[in-house]
């Protein structure tokens, strides 16, 4: 088996067998628990009154800003990641250090002018 | 190994450690978490299950897990609400248990072989070489179990509460990931294993990223949604926030798999800024092939990364009964405003700071 490759074959076993733990958790309660629908059972719980609208609305416009905003600073954080791994090692080349240094630098630099502009535009104002 | 030997030893490590570590240490938390928030507000909480009746030690703990668990299992197993996805209601469930368990293949517990070391390492389902990147790629997907429960339940509590968990914790998981940034520069790894020996030869992260420390534990309290951050649930406004519509043995894989992320981000947080294994002032026995040599000192670091773990635990527990619930907004402030600016910071000083002391 080649090393590279090796470790994720449990990882692939493992994740059939939670598959299959969750689903055999959840089938059994199904088998074992009675089932007696009614008709007041089926109606969604708003503390005991009848629900007056219909719960899949619109939504406030600010959740889908911090969904934009996770997208772009956790394609950040996967872009540092590989970077901080080599980081000490690039350190220790005296030429190569300045260019590492300097490099991540610049782009959280750049990322943090980002951030501080959608600050400033108010996507984090949830007044 | 073998292909055939890779499958084995799976399959054990997978009953081991799933079975015999995470279930028990997250079921046990079902218990102490009730029991101690009674204590904190001067009640007594559960006593009423005992085994055959009898008062020894534990008989309490193991009465009251067993009696929820035949519990959950017994009773009505509910449909959604009309309008609602009758299919999904039923995965969603299980969209939240798998990558809560899957987080703990990388997670370490004992001493594996020293960096750059040939053998095996015993006490982690998979010894993967980017592991945090991987768990992190894991804990991505469990938003989706409590966004995909609370839309296909149709109900007005259960969509707030959704939506809530949705932003909450991608927002956090930002400033999750970024804190341990540091510590993979200064350890230069990503697999936990080798974070734990560097802090042994080093010093632990706490020492070396206190700032990192300290935005990683706010972090993982609201990744993991616990009070005080508990918007997407907070049972004074939503009743029960995403799992409003959820009843029986659903209700309870949401919660226990709840109960396995919260030991699961302790146990990172433990591995990467508490020395994980590691005990202090005592070396770690190796062969001259840097293999641990194992004995009692093995047992003895199993047991102290348990009592840490059950120390960062106990530290959020506490947390919860002692702090008010935020505002949806503050939530939302303090996530970008101050936690992901600070951890840039706490990011670029490293940096700088490395640079300097090469």
């Amino acid at each position: 088996m080649d090393p590279n490759y090796a470790p994720y074959v449990p990882v692939v076993i493992v994740t059939i067998l939670v598959v299959g733990l969750a689903a055999v958790i959840l089938l059994l309660n199904r088998m074992l628990g009675p089932r007696r629908p009614t008709n007041i059972k089926s109606i969604a719980f708003e503390s005991g009154a009848d629900p007056v609208s219909k719960p899949r609305h619109r939504m406030s416009v600010k959740f889908y800003m911090t969904a934009i905003l996770f997208l772009v600073f956790d394609l950040e954080v996967v872009f540092i990641y590989p970077w901080a791994s080599r980081y000490r090692a690039w350190l220790a080349d005296d030429a190569f250090a300045p260019v590492a240094f300097g490099g991540m630098i610049l782009f959280v630099f750049i990322v943090t002018l980002g951030l501080l502009y959608e600050w400033k535009r108010g996507a984090m104002d949830w007044e | 190994m073998s292909f055939g030997e890779l499958v084995l030893w799976g399959l054990v490590k997978f009953v081991a450690i799933v079975f015999g570590w995470v279930m028990l240490v997250a079921t046990v938390l079902t218990y102490l978490e009730r029991k101690q928030s009674a204590y904190m507000q001067n009640r007594v909480g559960p006593n009423r299950a005992w085994v055959m009746g009898k008062k020894f030690p534990l008989s309490a703990t193991l009465g009251q897990i067993l009696a929820d668990a035949v519990k959950v299992l017994v009773k009505e197993d509910t449909e959604p609400p009309r309008g609602g996805n009758p299919i999904l209601h039923q995965i969603s469930p299980a969209l939240a248990l798998v990558p809560a368990l899957l987080m703990w293949i990388v997670i370490p517990f004992g001493p594996g072989p020293m960096p750059g070391a040939a053998g095996e390492n015993w006490f982690l389902i998979a010894d993967v070489n980017v592991g945090l990147l991987f768990m992190f790629a894991v804990m991505s997907i469990s938003v989706y179990g409590a966004t995909i429960g609370a839309w296909a339940s149709n109900s007005g509590f259960s969509i707030l509460g959704g939506l809530r968990v949705a932003a909450q914790m991608i927002s956090y998981e930002v400033t999750l990931g970024l804190n341990l940034v540091g510590i993979f520069m200064i350890f230069g790894s990503m697999r936990l294993n080798d974070i734990i020996w560097g802090q042994g030869e080093l010093a632990w992260g706490i020492v070396l990223q206190p700032l990192g420390f300290i935005l990683f534990m706010v972090a993982s309290i609201a990744e993991t949604k616990r009070a005080p951050f508990d918007m997407p649930e907070a049972e004074s406004e939503l009743v029960a926030g995403y799992f409003t519509e959820f009843s029986s043995m659903r209700f309870a894989v949401f919660s226990l798999s709840e109960f396995i992320a919260v030991v699961a981000v302790a146990a990172v947080g433990v591995c990467a800024f508490l020395g994980g294994w590691q005990i202090p002032w005592v070396a770690t026995p190796v062969d001259a092939a840097g293999v641990p040599i194992y004995g009692w000192i093995t047992v003895a670091q199993v047991a102290i990364f348990l009592a840490k773990m059950v120390f960062v635990i106990w530290l959020q527990m506490q947390l919860r009964w002692t702090l008010p619930r935020f505002r949806y907004d503050q939530v939302m402030k303090l996530g970008w405003v101050y936690l992901l600016p600070l951890s840039l910071l706490n990011l670029v000083g490293t940096a700088i700071v490395m640079y300097l002391v090469r």
